[in-house]
């Protein structure tokens, strides 16, 4: 039996998550975008604490809502002008883009409720994850290690370093 | 009530659709990336949640997790770079206006 107060925050999150997610894709002021874009990405953070994966919300608050989103209006500001809406999009393509949508829901959907024999299980008790744990997994090279993704990761973070500044820099 | 696997499936599967649903129709440049940070996300959480219900002893989900999310910060940090490159040279970021590479 779950506790109230985890349920009410369950249900905040899943408001959340559903109605900004259906405004960051239908508002017409694109800095307003980027603003329910952040809701999402905060409730999502709040997920993953009522998961009891502490780091992973923290990671997701630092990187995404104060990396990610910032870079966001940056972009936004430098490109836009502040309060004009974008062009009004034409009724066939949005009619296309819901019908694909919508599609992909109601497939999904129907797998989910009819087929999933998993989808009734409960929150099992975790052992402890802290935080010296994930970084001995991180740099290990046994079985569940994960040094590889670590190292190309580093690697690819680099070339991204490098493109950035190639990329941006004057001719 | 309790909260079962599905009760969070669901509104990761919204999120999904409504990234579907930017990235066909939005013009702007911006705005179709901010619909992939949407699906990116459903599915970082659908990663996540389904480690934690049905293999609570394993980390994988949680690390794939982890690693998405990297790869997701360094595709943006590019993303916008070339976005305000283009408008640099073309003073505009809409894709139905931006045909100079066009034959």
């Amino acid at each position: 039996m779950e506790s109230v107060g985890n349920l009410i925050l369950y249900f905040v999150v899943a408001l959340v998550i559903v109605v900004c997610s259906v405004l960051t894709v239908t508002t017409r002021q694109i800095l307003r975008s980027a603003t329910y874009l952040l809701f999402v990405l905060f409730a999502t953070a709040i997920i993953y604490f009522q998961m009891d994966y502490a780091f992973l919300g923290a990671v997701q608050i630092a990187v995404y809502a104060g990396g990610i989103v910032v870079l966001f209006v940056f972009a936004i500001l430098l490109t836009h002008q502040p309060g004009k809406d974008a062009q009004r999009i034409e009724s066939s393509r949005r009619v296309l883009g819901a019908v694909a949508a919508l599609l992909g829901v109601a497939v999904c959907g129907y797998a989910l409720f009819t087929y999933a024999n998993f989808c009734g299980r409960q929150l099992a008790q975790m052992p402890e994850l802290d935080i010296a744990k994930i970084g001995t997994w991180l740099l290990s090279t046994d079985k569940f290690g994960y040094l590889l993704p670590f190292e190309a990761i580093s690697v690819l973070l680099l070339a991204c370093i490098i493109g950035g500044v190639v990329i941006a820099r004057r001719r | 009530m309790n909260l079962t696997l599905l009760m969070y499936l669901v509104p990761s599967l919204i999120m999904f659709g409504c990234g579907v649903y930017g990235f066909l129709t939005r013009k702007n440049m911006i705005a179709i990336m901010i619909s992939l940070e949407l699906m990116l996300n459903s599915v970082d959480i659908n990663f996540v949640v389904f480690n934690r219900y049905l293999f609570p002893e394993q980390m994988e989900g949680m690390f794939f997790t982890l690693f998405a999310i990297a790869l997701a910060a360094a595709e943006t940090a590019l993303a916008l770079a070339i976005i305000i490159n283009v408008f640099r040279v073309a003073r505009k970021v809409d894709i139905n206006q931006l045909t100079k590479l066009k034959f």
